[in-house]
């Protein structure tokens, strides 16, 4: 199969990343002479055992953390089921759970299906946010209680790219005797951080987010953290997590880790710059546009915008004649017949929800792109507002 | 992705008839922005009953804008005896097919047509005299008949593909079952019915229902300002009022029916419907 990339403007970051080339020439020696089993006792295999270790290495430094507090798992939502049903093995007396209303699915879908899957009654409080998407840090305090096993809140949301206090929140759970798991797969690699500073017990990670492939992903476990495997088998990844190894998305990620650690400064400069310059230029040109989300708390990357009257698949299929790729929370492209449970839950009009558009751009991105998405947009935007039987002029 | 056929992504990308017919005999205004779909339909009729003319304006996704699209250019030149009896599968057809998600598009353009014809004639549309058995998108029992017997419709999912109803809260599920039972009479057993249906008396309902009020659902609600009482039970309804921080915000409807329902349903009976009074 051949992709064509070259007339491609790729503004769906938070979707998926364009492997780095420096991510595939560090793979392919995994995927063709290294073939060895990490847990094999020659030298051939042996060898590739310390390939996983250098990549650990690099995760642990991305995150701040120690290298035999890193788990590699096969993706994000792996890492969040582990995290959040360890926790409920290790405290079974414990029946209570607090995340927010904006999870993602791997969180959302897990937390209303815990009572089939334990096997036990378990309460959930799911918090509301503000209409600029943050929380409510009243509502968290009282929502803990002794009969609480862990609180799941996303780092950075994946639709807004609004950014949670969760250093201030796992401090919280952590005085409290709580677990505190948080869903950092869209904060990792955009925002700097330090967990060792952190009172944070399990963070999850994605590799095909920060330019590393699909199905590699990462549970961080706090030394000290009690926890319990969620695949039992062999004893790789020190008995945390049975399973050969899959070496070469292992191995990029480890070589993604290190390139978001050299760009995270251009991530917050120059990536962020662009967004702007995105945001600014849609929101100017285009009349009732609107912003989604707290705009100072937010991600470099990410701009989610809602034009009124106008539905977003329908949106989206235009910018696609453009080749533009962006991604919408309108009801149609979300498979249901509601828009983004994250929109609905800010209290964002269905008039602005179903035509919301969300950017999210990468180091990939240039200036060329941006103008070129600033200057086709607000066209096809009055295209169908002029078909639309609630636009007036 | 959606896999649109080529004619669905031809009239998506270059509608037809785009805008309002001058003049128009007939004008047929359906769905809601809330809804995320709807479609204003104009039609010319001339003194020979023929339509002579046919525009649209959509709001909604390429399925709902290329189904208006085809629909206007089906209807030019048309009879309106003929154009009586267009259906959402001619509409459908016309496309080379829609995806089965996307079927309540095509009935869209249907119900926006039978209401400019309506609107000529000045006939009253059986369709607005049913009742509203999905509060969400707003379809009455009639147009569910209707659909389930024109498309051979075999379960809720589908009707929530023709119709919409169902694909919002989900509250209304229970009784589109119980119409798709009454339509269809030779229905199989559904495998959807719930799996543990006890019986009990209204009485032994509102006893469980108070005991479980009093226990979990009120001291919860409690944390948010708010409170609840139990007005009625009627059948498997159970209508109570939100009262304090809760009662009118906009995340009521989810208070109710993502926590005080699910609790009723797990610890009471599953087949219980809350609502709150109007
Ligand atoms: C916030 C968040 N959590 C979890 C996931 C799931 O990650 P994965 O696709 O690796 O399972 C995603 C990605 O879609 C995400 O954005
Ligand atoms: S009432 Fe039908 S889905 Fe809500």
């Amino acid at each position: 199969m051949q992709c064509n990339t070259d007339n491609v403007v790729y503004m769906d970051n938070n979707a998926t990343t364009r492997i780095a080339p420096e991510v595939v020439d560090a793979m392919m020696p995994f995927l063709t002479d290294c073939y060895g089993n990490p847990s094999s006792m020659h030298t051939f295999g042996g060898q590739v055992g310390h390939a996983i270790e250098q990549a650990r290495s690099s995760v642990a430094n991305l995150l701040g953390a120690d290298a035999n507090e890193i788990v590699f798992t096969s993706c994000g939502t792996e890492s969040d089921s582990t995290a959040i049903l360890s926790a409920l093995q290790t405290y079974p007396e414990k029946r209570h759970i607090v995340t927010t209303r904006v999870e993602h699915p791997a969180v959302k879908s897990l937390c209303e299906n815990l009572d089939n899957l334990t096997g036990h009654k378990h309460r959930v409080t799911w918090l509301k946010v503000e209409a600029d998407g943050t929380l409510d840090m009243e509502q968290y305090k009282e929502s803990l209680s002794d009969d609480t096993a862990i609180v799941s809140v996303m780092w950075a949301n994946n639709e807004t790219g609004v950014i949670f206090p969760v250093k201030e929140m796992a401090q919280i759970a952590k005085e409290r005797g709580i677990l505190f798991h948080t869903d950092g797969v869209q904060a990792v690699g955009k925002i700097p951080m330090n967990l060792r500073d952190t009172k944070i017990d399990f963070l999850s990670m994605s590799g095909h987010k920060l330019h590393a492939p699909k199905g590699v992903g990462v549970l961080y476990v706090a030394k000290g953290t009690p926890f319990i495997p969620f695949l039992n088998g062999g004893h790789q990844e020190h008995g945390r997590r049975g399973g050969t190894e899959n070496v070469a998305s292992i191995v990029g990620l480890g070589t993604a880790c290190d390139l978001a650690a050299a760009n995270m400064e251009e991530e917050n400069t120059r990536v962020r710059a662009l967004r702007d310059k995105l945001e600014q230029g849609l929101l100017s040109s285009v009349p009732k546009s609107l912003l989604n989300g707290n705009k100072e708390n937010r991600l470099p990357n990410t701009s989610n915008i809602s034009f009124e009257y106008v539905e977003g698949e329908a949106i989206l299929l235009h910018m696609n004649q453009y080749n533009i790729c962006a991604s919408s929370g309108s009801a149609c492209t979300s498979g249901s017949l509601e828009p983004s449970h994250v929109l609905r839950a800010m209290g964002v009009p269905f008039t602005a929800a179903h035509g919301s558009i969300r950017f999210s751009l990468s180091t990939y991105n240039t200036e060329e792109d941006v103008d070129f998405v600033v200057e086709k947009m607000p066209a096809i935007i009055a295209n169908l507002r002029e078909m639309s039987p609630f636009w007036e002029e | 992705m959606w896999e649109y056929t080529d004619k669905v992504k031809e009239h998506f990308i270059n509608p037809k008839n785009v805008g309002e017919v001058k003049g128009a005999d007939g004008v047929g205004n359906v769905g809601s922005l809330a809804c995320g779909d709807a479609l204003k339909l104009t039609i010319k009729i001339d003194k020979n009953d023929i339509i002579t003319d046919a525009k649209f304006k959509t709001f909604g996704c390429a399925s709902a804008i290329a189904s208006s699209s085809v629909l206007t250019e089906m209807l030019k030149g048309m009879p309106l005896k003929e154009a009586k009896h267009i259906t959402n599968d001619d509409i459908a057809q016309a496309l080379g097919g829609l995806p089965k998600e996307k079927m309540h598009c095509s009935v869209m353009g249907r119900e926006a047509l039978e209401a400019a014809i309506a609107d000529y004639t000045g006939a009253i549309l059986p369709m607005a005299q049913g009742e509203v058995v999905c509060d969400c998108f707003g379809i009455t029992d009639l147009e569910v008949i209707r659909a389930v017997k024109e498309n051979n419709l075999r379960s809720v999912e589908e009707i929530t593909n023709f119709t919409k109803a169902g694909g919002g809260c989900g509250k209304c599920e229970d009784t589109l079952r119980s119409l798709l039972v009454k339509t269809v009479e030779d229905l199989p057993a559904s495998k959807e019915e719930p799996a543990k249906q006890k019986r009990m008396t209204t009485l032994q309902k509102i006893k469980k229902i108070e005991e479980v009020l009093e226990r979990e659902i009120k001291p919860t609600l409690k944390k948010d300002g708010g409170s609840i009482e139990l007005i009625d039970v009627d059948g498997d309804f159970v209508t109570v009022s939100l009262r304090g921080a809760c009662s009118g915000c906009h995340s009521s409807q989810t208070t109710l029916k993502e926590y005080v329902e699910k609790k009723l349903r797990e610890q009471v009976l599953d087949t219980l419907i809350v609502e709150e009074e109007k």
